[in-house]
């Protein structure tokens, strides 16, 4: 079980909070302007990789806040975490590793 | 290939089973080959497998980073059934279960295959609903599945506690009496074994770290720790670690990794004699040859590479396996472990060709790869070989994302594969 | 003669405090503080179980949790019966009956025991090679066979007469291992005031001390320090100690899991107590000091009961006070056996001392035995054992660069081997710390870590006392955060092996069975047959052969095997690789990873407010999520049918009761909160009116529908929000993403309000004369509040939300009241209803209403791949919306397109007839297998207020099917039915507007 560092609450076990995926894939201004292709690309495909991840995570049982969190994914450590609309201050890996 | 059976068995007995040859080789690499298959899980093997038998392509490698059999396959609960509700499902896992059928003759080699039955526990009237739907479409379809009371759900699996005033009492089930369970080991071993035989290059500890592409965009060979190798076609099967190499030919897949656990308790004489699921409670359970339960777990809810999870994870299936089986209370965990699983957005494969040229990708079987095993590597030949899908695996392109034809079978009944 | 073992003195059992258990039907005798192990070995009981594969006799083979061989089924009374105890563990005491594994009919004459006899058949893997002819066979004869005779002990048969607890807890420092490091981390830790927590497997601290009962520590006995630590320790308020307590998993972050056995040990335990404790400690930082397990030697016939472990042998000689023998032959190839011979010899027994290194290599401590009048032979090899089921000698015989000299046999009742020793880094390797390996100690040892611990004495390779107590201390410190060290004056201790892998020998290499892991019956020979058959990689050789798979996972045979592979492949041992170390340490109960999670706590139940006194009128319930909600309620005599019928009538020609409670609430407020509203769902929501109410279509980002209820416009910006009863949470999650993460300039907040409103509905078309004296402060009129309005008031002088609402299309009303006061209100409501015939209603009556109304069900009539046109919604949209969540997706090609399946009704011929729910749909019944599927039937009942079955469906292009006869799957074949409009019951919708 996770440790993570919620940024408004501080560090509490995983099984308080819930994974919402890749961070940062910010939802189109105006989806209909995309094409199909483009469409289902920002709703399947992810970039998975192993190694640095950034990921969204909510306090589901705590303060009920959305953030994200940058963590390992071969290791399974988190770098940092920090709070929804702020950008990580460590590079994320795209699936190379 | 010196044939197994019970004479040659009995004749090495006298001679102390010093005429026992490698059951494959240990070739080193060619500069290249027809096919290039990433991957030496029991897809992958099983590809190679059907691409000497059936299509008679033999100049075949299956590069493997570790050794053969050692992710999923090896990591798996053995589930193997073929109850699907869509057609394009039902068809491609029936394909794969009469495949199992006759496998270990196929292969001469003993994969145990033990059609023990599958009993999918409902517990709620929505289950009743959802596995009615499956019993009634598996029926037009051919395929074995009938519905159970929960008498004689009891009676097929009688450890099982039936009690009205269990927390999610037992209604019914679903029962598929083909199905069952295999040594998921041996399916490695007897298509790496078989398909060796037929002049395919096993190379073990060789790890892909880029896939070659010509001035077209065309892949035309691997890079590996061994050095590059070339190939016609290049096939990847490499499962939770499929977004890793396609990102090497530049493509970006719709998958994501997770872990997957599962465990074994030590091992007891004869106490369960079928394969018991239950989505609701999220457990499924199964007794091996040598005697320990087999429990699958579910996924963490990250992605992750580290074939590890959480203990909360492992605990909550056997709340529930406990729930059911109250009993086993004081049975024991033996051994846990993890796995990587690669799921898509519709938990259904990927099987086909790629935007990148001679590229193909059988991939995105989550947590129910290993019942389609023998499936997946023949239609994947067949792709490979002609350079167009199987029309079994027609339906499971990489484009279904796009046009949203998804199959979606877990949104259909919320069952786990 | 009882105990004819026991040794006239010494040992830490309780001489004064005798115990009988029985074995086999046998007593027992021993002493308070024996293992089953001992005080079997006490009584001079050494055969106590049969091998998995071969059903070779087989005895104790180690003191400790690493036992692979005496495995017992263990009875402590009704429930509380369970298999694959290692004797060596299981703490002895009255009341216990225990019985040997694997034997039929007996342990001394077992038939399995044939099997050794076609062991050259029965080798590693054999069984892929064969039991495939013919075909049908495998499942009907062999692999029954083949299952019967594998397993070990028998699975327990009735629940559990035993209960579990857990505990979660949080420390600085976790110190794992209870040894002389452990006791020194301990201490270090302790000092600094910091939170620590000592855990050991065995009843009692102390480690290696317990049995080195000629060791000193800092100018005093061992057993001085060791008591004095203790004292110490537990003088902390900061330190918890946990006895009797394995560390069996590490996992990320620094999360340790360790079972406590709290019970088994008493005869009578304290009312209530567990058995066994999971404790899951998040500890800042952890000491592994977790030891080390001696290597058994591997040679022919090493498996006969009385060949032991050297260092067992001198922990029942010292610990127990037990003489394993009487004429006790040791062989090593390293110093440690020396302090054993010398210990057995001190206790009065005859002793030789076999080694198999030379002379030169071993001269000093040779000497010292020799001093002791030991016999001690070097250079040696051993060819084998004699005995059958107890050894009676140990054949041995000169070796030097690979010749084997002359044989002797050596007459003896037990032998103690040592091939050297492998640290414990199980928990090391476990944490994803990277192992590595040590030439010189020929092990594993803990490299690179990857979590905040280090590990200290035996488990990092430091055999001596003196380093075990100062790595344990400064480990110790490290982890509290300080810097101190010190240095421990200890004994000297005797370390050092030389290691061997299978001995040499001049047998015929195909008779030779020299035993690599002792419970699967893998022997040194069945490691090559693997290789020889292309298997090495380590992990192949283990799932070939099943080495290092049993019950003690490997403790006793993983180095070896590796050992064995290395050499044969002529490959350096780190190349062959080493297994991963998984979760758990030592196998865990169920039951104590379970913990009270059963039944009620398994899940827990939700109940609403009105649910006791449904339960006191007779209703039956149904499980929806978390909820367990009223399903009908039958009246004395009837069944479900009859109540339904019954309640359904009700409804449609009177007025009826039902208890909405469990419908999920959302309060969406703020100045946005339209604008919000016309994101989430299809619907328009600006020009809504206060008071007014709207049917809510919300979808996935895929297209598919999420979710559906009734919103209210309470203000402008306020909307109470209802969701379906599992779909509550869902819904919120859902909503509070997109605002937060999507759209966080939106001035709105989202709050449940699920649990603080009961929600009484009032249907039928008396409801408004039922209600009509209770509320004040609203104008019920038709004109005033007419269908699909919310008005505030009061009812019964509570403060309520009022709603005109229908999900069975008839004059309806919702009445929300702070659940506080749902059932006073309820109660109310039933009273005034009482000369109106109100009935209270369940949901299948629920759910028969609204189908005869065509109204969906999330969930029911869709599936997660179902969008607003499939079933008859697309109407909903708003059309000017440029953008909500999933719309987008409703425009992908697939979706788009024909031979989608739509909502339709389905009429029986037999308007008897109840279809199955899940049926599915064929235009033609006797098209051949597989056939065309159009759709299938997704709610079906029999409608008495049509005096028919009814059936809603899906069906492919089902809309432009209308008035077609299709064919749906019955248990026994097809019925006909007819394609109809899913509205069964007044189409023209007039009632709801009564």
């Amino acid at each position: 079980m996770l440790l993570i560092d919620c940024p408004f609450c501080g560090t509490r076990p995983e099984t308080e909070f819930r994974c919402g995926g890749e961070a940062h894939i910010a939802r189109p201004a105006d989806p209909s302007a995309l094409d199909d292709g483009a469409w289902a690309e920002h709703l399947f495909v992810r970039s998975n990789p192993r190694g640095l991840h950034a990921e969204r995570w909510v306090h589901a049982h705590g303060c009920g806040r959305w953030f994200n969190a940058v963590r390992d994914t071969f290791t399974d450590r988190f770098v940092e975490t920090y709070k929804a609309g702020e950008q990580p201050s460590h590079p994320i890996d795209d699936a190379r590793a | 290939m010196r044939r197994f059976s019970l004479a040659s068995l009995l004749s090495e007995a006298v001679g102390g089973h010093q005429g026992w040859g490698r059951q494959w080789r240990a070739p080193e690499p060619k500069p290249s080959y027809d096919v290039v298959i990433v991957g030496g899980g029991g897809h992958g093997l099983a590809t190679a497998y059907y691409l000497a038998t059936v299509h008679g392509i033999t100049n075949v490698a299956v590069v493997e980073k570790g050794w053969i059999g050692g992710g999923n396959t090896g990591r798996n609960t053995t589930i193997i059934r073929s109850n699907y509700l869509y057609d394009e499902s039902a068809h491609l896992y029936e394909h794969a279960l009469k495949l199992w059928e006759g496998l270990s003759q196929e292969l001469n080699y003993n994969v145990m295959f033990s059609q023990r039955g599958v009993l999918m526990l409902a517990h709620n009237i929505h289950d009743i609903q959802s596995f009615k739907r499956h019993v009634y479409a598996n029926r037009l379809n051919g395929i074995d599945n009938e519905w159970l009371s929960a008498e004689e759900c009891k009676a097929f699996c009688p450890p099982l506690n039936i009690s009205r005033d269990a927390r999610y009492p037992v209604l019914g089930g679903a029962l598929q009496r083909r199905a069952g369970t295999a040594r998921h080991d041996a399916v490695a071993w007897g298509y790496a074994r078989g398909a060796d035989a037929r002049g395919v290059d096993i190379l073990q500890n060789c790890e892909v770290t880029g896939v070659r592409r010509d001035a077209s965009g065309a892949a035309i060979g691997v890079e590996t720790t061994r050095g590059f190798i070339g190939a016609k076609r290049v096939g990847v099967v490499a499962a939770g670690n499929t977004s890793r190499v396609m990102d090497m030919a530049g493509v970006r897949m719709p998958l994501e990794s997770y872990p997957l656990q599962a465990l074994v308790s030590e091992p007891v004489k004869p106490v369960f004699p079928c394969v018991v699921m239950s989505n609701a409670v999220h457990a499924y359970i199964s007794q091996s040859d040598k005697g320990e339960l087999v429990i699958g777990a579910g996924t963490d809810q990250y992605t992750s590479y580290s074939q590890q999870g959480g203990l909360h994870i492992t605990t909550h299936t056997l709340d529930a396996i406990c729930e059911i089986f109250p009993q086993f209370t004081r049975m024991r965990m033996l051994r846990s472990w993890g796995g990587i699983v690669d799921v898509t957005p519709d938990r259904s494969p990927i099987i086909g060709r790629t935007p990148v040229q001679n590229l193909f990708v059988n991939c995105g079987w989550g947590t129910g790869g290993f019942k389609a095993t023998p499936g997946s590597g023949h239609v994947f030949a067949h792709t490979l070989a002609t350079g167009e899908p199987h029309p079994i695996n027609a339906p499971f392109t990489l484009d279904r994302i796009r046009t949203g034809r998804l199959i979606d079978e877990a949104a259909a009944a919320a069952v786990a594969h | 003669m009882a105990q004819p073992f026991r040794l006239p003195s010494g040992g830490r059992v309780d001489r004064a405090t005798p115990i009988r258990f029985t074995f086999d039907g046998r007593t027992i005798e021993g002493f308070a503080g024996d293992t089953v192990a001992s005080a079997l070995l006490a009584n001079g009981v050494h055969l106590v179980g049969r091998s998995f594969k071969y059903h070779r006799p087989r005895g104790i083979l180690t003191h400790g949790s690493d036992e692979p061989s005496a495995l017992l089924q263990v009875d402590r009374g009704p429930g509380k019966i369970d298999p694959n105890n290692r004797a060596t563990v299981v703490e002895a005491r009255n009341g216990l009956a225990t019985t040997s594994l694997n034997r039929w009919p007996s342990l001394g004459f077992d038939v399995g025991a044939v099997n050794d006899l076609l062991s050259p058949v029965f080798v590693a893997g054999f069984y892929y090679k064969t039991f495939m002819w013919p075909r049908s066979f495998w499942d009907k004869v062999y692999e029954p066979v083949i299952r019967a005779a594998a397993g070990l002990g028998v699975a327990p048969q009735v629940p559990d007469a035993d209960a579990y607890a857990n505990r979660h807890a949080h420390c600085d420092v976790l110190v794992v291992g209870g040894g002389p490091a452990g006791l020194a981390a301990a201490l270090a830790a302790a000092k600094t005031g910091k939170r620590v927590i000592l855990a050991d497997e065995q009843p009692e601290f102390g480690g290696s001390l317990l049995h080195e009962t000629g060791a000193s520590i800092d100018g005093q006995s061992a057993e001085a320090w060791r008591a004095a630590a203790i004292e110490e320790l537990d003088g902390y308020e900061s330190v918890t100690l946990l006895p009797r307590t394995t560390a069996f998993g590490y996992y990320n972050h620094n999360h340790v899991a360790l079972t406590e056995r709290v019970t088994d040990h008493r005869e009578s335990p304290a009312k209530g107590a567990p058995r066994e404790r999971l404790w899951q400690v998040r500890a800042a930082e952890v000491v592994l000091a977790t030891g080390a397990h001696e290597r058994p030697l591997v040679f022919a016939d090493n498996d006969r009961p009385g060949v032991m472990l050297a260092e067992s042998v001198r922990v029942f000689i010292n610990r127990y006070g037990v003489a394993p023998g009487r004429r006790i032959v040791f062989v090593t190839s390293g110093a440690s056996a020396y302090a054993a011979a010398a210990d057995a010899k001190a206790a009065g027994l005859e002793v030789v001392m076999v080694d198999l290194r030379p002379e030169r290599d071993c001269a000093s401590e040779a000497a010292d035995l020799r001093l002791m009048g030991v016999e001690v032979l070097t250079g040696q090899t051993v060819i084998g054992t004699k005995g059958r089921k107890r050894v009676a000698g140990l054949v041995v015989a000169p070796c030097a660069n690979g010749t084997v000299g002359a044989r002797r046999v050596i007459a003896c009742d037990c032998v103690g081997m040592s091939g050297g020793w492998t640290p414990a880094v199980h928990l090391f390797s476990q944490s994803r710390g990277k192992l590595a390996y040590d030439e010189g100690r020929d092990a594993f040892l803990p490299g690179v870590s990857a979590q905040a611990e280090r590990s200290a004495g035996a488990a990092a390779g430091v055999y001596d006392l003196a380093s075990c107590l100062a790595t344990g201390f400064a480990a110790g410190a490290e982890a509290a955060g300080a810097t101190e060290t010190r240095a421990f004056a200890a004994s000297p201790t005797r370390i050092g092996f030389t290691p061997v892998r299978d001995l040499p020998t001049d047998a015929d290499p195909a008779k030779v069975r020299a035993f690599v892991d002792f419970q699967n019956d893998v022997t040194a020979k069945d490691l090559k047959l693997a290789m020889r058959e292309g298997f090495e990689s380590i992990e192949h050789v283990k799932r070939y052969t099943t080495t290092g798979m049993a019950t003690d996972q490997g403790k006793t045979s993983n180095m070896n095997a590796l050992g064995i592979v290395s050499k044969a492949l002529n490959r350096p041992l780190p190349a062959i690789g080493t297994t991963t170390f998984r979760p758990p340490y030592t196998p865990v109960t169920f039951g104590a990873l379970v913990g009270p999670a059963r039944d009620a706590l398994f899940d827990p139940i939700r109940a609403t407010p009105i649910h006791e006194w449904a339960a006191e009128h007779g209703a039956a319930f149904e499980n929806v999520a978390l909820w367990r909600r009223a399903w009908y309620f039958a009246k004395p005599g009837e069944d479900m049918h009859a109540a339904v019928v019954r309640e359904c009538r009700a409804v449609r020609e009177g007025v009826g009761l039902f208890d909405a409670s469990t419908l999920g609430k959302i309060e969406v407020v703020g100045p946005d909160a339209a604008e919000f509203m016309n994101r989430m769902y299809v619907n328009p929501w600006t020009k809504l009116g206060v008071g007014r109410c709207r049917y809510g279509l919300m979808l996935k980002e895929d297209g598919y529908i999420l979710d559906d209820g009734v919103v209210a416009r309470m203000a402008e910006d306020r909307f109470h929000v209802t969701t379906t009863t599992g779909g509550a949470p869902r819904v919120m999650n859902h909503m509070e993403d997109y605002l937060q993460t999507e759209w966080p300039d939106l001035d709105v907040f989202l709050t449940s309000t699920t649990e603080q409103w009961a929600v009484i509905a009032v249907q039928g078309p008396k409801a408004r004369d039922v209600i009509a004296p209770l509320v004040s402060g609203i104008d019920l009129s038709n004109e005033a509040f007419p269908h699909m309005s919310v008005r505030e008031g009061a009812i019964c002088g509570a403060p309520c939300r009022l709603f005109r609402v229908s999900f069975t299309g008839d004059l309806g009303y919702e009445i929300n009241v702070p659940a506080d006061y749902g059932r006073a209100v309820w109660e109310a409501v039933f009273a005034a209803g009482e000369p109106y015939g109100i009935t209270p209603y369940g949901t299948e009556t629920m759910h028969v209403l609204r189908a005869e109304k065509g109204y969906i069900i999330v969930g029911q009539e869709t599936d997660g791949t179902v969008t607003p046109d499939d079933v008859g919604l697309a109407g909903m949209i708003a059309k000017a919306k440029k953008d909500f969540v999933g719309k987008r997706s409703l425009a992908r090609p697939d979706v788009v397109a024909s031979g989608r399946k739509q909502l339709v009704g389905l009429a029986t011929e037999t308007a008897s007839l109840v279809l199955d729910e899940g049926a599915q749909i064929v235009a033609d019944p006797n098209q051949p297998i597989p056939m065309k599927m159009l759709g299938h039937v997704t709610s079906s009942y029999f409608s008495a207020n049509c005096g028919r079955s009814i059936a809603l469906a899906l069906v492919a292009d089902g809309r432009a099917l209308m008035g077609r006869t299709l064919h749906v799957t019955t248990p026994t074949g097809f019925a006909p039915a007819t394609v109809c409009d899913p509205v069964f019951f007044d189409a023209e919708g007039g009632r709801i507007h009564a």
